[in-house]
């Protein structure tokens, strides 16, 4: 790694009022190859990602008709049309578990990651002429983009909820795991997120193929039908795919499917890191590119 | 004061424009789209972005300008459309990144470089208002304390909860600029954000700016507007085409700019008689604009008055001789012309031969805010036209002091004294 963008050193001044003894002074050079994360900075400017934050999420509700329903209709309808044509018609196994709630318990953390995925790959072109006037660290945009997605998380989790109370299946302490479940979601979506969304900046055409590689994606992981239908060591393999680990932990937690996908979540962690590392490493290096192409 | 705030050490900046079209053979066809994606994935993981850099264009938009802001200053940055002001505000801003060169900086930077950034249409007034506070720098500490004053300096308080997208522009400005009034960085960096609004609007961001910096705040400031580059700024520095053409004090670099922008000098002189044709019996020596109080200049508020200085110098007795100034307008207008035989004891004389100076003082309150141009003559009236000097010397009235609302059409705009007495004064029926 060389020079690093930005350098901040502390010297001691004298005189003037306005400033304080201790003054940080700001290099602005040219980089050169992969850049410092500077994570220290993102964290000084956490009131701005909370109002960026707060921003999506007032503009989202604000503007739509159905406002906070869109939050519900999509997995909720998903789950009635993938009830009746593979549950009901095709027949496919769910685990011992009744096939709507099986796949709904899978649809909402996937609706968290595919809504995340959509609304951050376009995040930074939405948001160009913030880019081009203020400066902040450019990573708060598609942090943004996916975080203001647990709100509606929030409000299809409840209709699960709703739906295992119908059920009559009672969650036992299983239910720990929940947290770290939707942080394992949160890594993956922010991870794929700070790609696209930067390859977005310099290809527009990028944000056009998210549809498609969302409903690949969803087909690669079982929502429609359990990872059972793998053997292994295909099954642990397949986990590579972080959803499968995120979408087997929720319905172990939730339902009580059989055995713990312990080693499944664990590959599924080990992905989603190396997606999240690799993503802030890029998004970091082309970071300078964005005010200039956008 | 002393230390320094900003120091810009020969700061470069390269964009890439366009791609120059090459004759493409087949062969070069196909091998290119068979080694493009290589190519364009390698660049991308270099961070260079999609574009093909080997048959670019590439124009600097700012070339090895350095200089120094100590703290407490108030700079201006000026020059024409496309010098590179923008460019190097947006590089000590962190939003883009220079080529060439570094800067440093000490303190806190606020950067306005447009109004209202940020502001959603769907948010009320009172949303975008911590909303644009964060984004420009503020914590919600600081908006909360804060927040009575933006909105009573925005005058919008009625609004402040109804969606943005309700408002008027005016408004809209109104609300962009008290938000940004009220940072409180120790380095401001303002680009032109005066350029828009009604002239009200103007006049009060000018007073901020002003207040600004008497608050010992190092400032600044991009504008084509020389008179508030002249009222706020105790230095300044021109930008051409990218480089760094003259730095100085305020006054002397704007009227360097606007001389080389109307093609004219300040102060006309000629001291090599053998370069002037015409008649030799009245030579005009020098012509130069002054403050009241003896100062050159290029730029008078529409409030202060103006000196025109001519020296001439007379070869031989002339009889009737006439020595006028004319003013023209923008617009090409003649707005008047005044000559010194206007002074009865000067009407009608011989003049021997001698080196003259005449002094003449344009009245304030007087000339529409604009550009001008004096022109000189001297002349024996029905006789002969002796000497020419045609549109020598430009200056700007600036709207500074200018209290007439709306603004004025007509040539010139004085400030008249109006009486009104009413008829029921006077117990009178009418």
């Amino acid at each position: 790694m060389t020079l690093p963008l930005l350098r901040r050193h502390h010297e001691r001044n004298r005189v003037s009022h306005l400033m304080q003894p201790d003054t940080q002074v700001i290099r602005i050079e040219p980089s050169k190859g992969w850049v410092a994360l500077q994570l220290q900075e993102l964290w000084a400017y956490r009131e701005l990602l909370y109002f960026l934050i707060w921003r999506d999420v007032m503009v989202r509700y604000k503007q739509t008709a159905l406002g906070a329903a869109w939050a519900i209709i999509q997995p909720v309808f998903t789950m009635l049309v993938f009830s009746l044509f593979f549950g009901r018609l095709g027949k496919i196994p769910s685990d011992g578990i009744p096939y709507p709630i099986f796949t709904y318990a899978a649809l909402v953390p996937w609706t968290f990651f595919s809504q995340g995925l959509s609304q951050a790959s376009n995040s930074l072109v939405g948001s160009a002429n913030l880019i081009k006037k203020v400066y902040f660290p450019r990573l708060c945009v598609p942090i943004a983009a996916v975080t203001s997605g647990l709100v509606d998380f929030a409000l299809a989790f409840m209709v699960l909820l709703g739906m295992m109370l119908y059920y009559g299946i009672f969650p036992g302490v299983k239910v720990v795991w929940l947290p770290v479940l939707l942080l394992l979601t949160l890594t993956t979506s922010l991870g794929v997120s700070l790609w696209l969304s930067a390859l977005n900046v310099h290809f527009r055409d990028v944000r056009h193929i998210i549809p498609f590689l969302t409903q690949l994606w969803l087909f690669a992981t079982p929502i429609a039908y359990p990872s059972s239908l793998l053997s292994e060591p295909w099954r642990t393999l397949y986990s590579i795919n972080p959803m499968v680990g995120v979408v087997e932990g929720f319905r172990w937690a939730l339902l009580g499917a059989e055995t713990a996908p312990g080693l499944m979540v664990v590959v599924s962690f080990l992905a989603a890191l190396a997606i999240l590392v690799s993503g802030i490493f890029y998004f970091r290096r082309l970071e300078k590119t964005f005010a200039d192409v956008v | 004061m002393g230390d320094i705030a900003i120091r810009v050490e020969e700061i470069g900046k390269k964009y890439r424009i366009g791609k120059a079209e090459k004759y493409k053979t087949l062969r070069d066809t196909l091998a290119s789209a068979f080694a493009a994606p290589f190519l364009k994935v390698g660049r991308l993981l270099r961070g260079e972005g999609a574009v093909d850099t080997g048959q670019d264009e590439q124009i600097w938009a700012l070339k090895e300008v350095s200089f120094e802001v100590r703290q407490g200053e108030v700079i201006g940055v000026i020059g024409g459309n496309g010098a590179g002001k923008s460019t190097l505000l947006k590089i000590l801003s962190r939003i883009t990144e220079p080529t060439t060169g570094f800067a440093e900086i000490h303190g806190r930077v606020g950067s306005l470089l447009e109004v209202g950034t940020g502001f959603h249409q769907e948010l009320t007034g009172r949303e975008n208002t911590y909303l644009n506070g964060a984004i420009l720098g503020m914590n919600k500490k600081e908006i909360d304390r804060k927040f009575d004053e933006i909105v009573a300096f925005s005058e919008v308080e009625k609004f402040i909860d109804t969606p943005v997208k309700h408002y008027s522009s005016g408004m809209y400005l109104r609300l962009a600029f008290a938000v940004a009034a009220h940072l409180e960085p120790e380095i401001l960096i303002v680009d032109e954000v005066l350029a828009v609004g009604d002239a009200g609007f103007q006049q009060k961001c000018l007073g901020k700016m002003g207040a600004v910096a008497k608050e010992g705040r190092t400032v600044l400031f991009v504008s084509h507007n020389m008179g508030a580059i002249t009222q706020l700024c105790g230095r300044a520095v021109q930008l051409e085409k990218g480089r760094l053409k003259r730095s100085g004090s305020a006054g002397e670099v704007v009227a360097a700019y606007l001389s080389s922008v109307a093609g004219t000098e300040l102060k006309s002189s000629w001291s090599d008689e053998s370069s002037k044709p015409n008649d030799s019996d009245v030579r005009f020596k020098s012509v130069r604009l002054l403050s009241p109080d003896e100062q050159p200049l290029a730029i008078i508020n529409f409030n202060e008055s103006l000196l025109v200085e001519i020296a001439y110098e007379v070869k031989v007795p002339i009889r009737n001789l006439s020595v006028t100034c004319l003013l023209h307008d923008s617009m090409n207008c003649l707005v008047f012309e005044s000559m010194d035989t206007d002074m009865p004891e000067w009407n009608g004389c011989v003049r021997n031969p001698d080196i003259y100076c005449a002094t003449t003082k344009i009245p304030p309150l007087l000339l529409r805010p604009g550009r001008y141009q004096l022109s000189f003559a001297a002349f024996v009236e029905g006789v002969r036209i002796i000497e020419r000097l045609q549109r020598v010397l430009t200056f700007d009235v600036s709207g500074v002091g200018c209290t007439l609302q709306p603004k004025r059409d007509g040539v010139v705009s004085p400030v008249l004294d109006w009486k009104v007495c009413r008829a029921s004064e006077n117990g009178r029926m009418v």
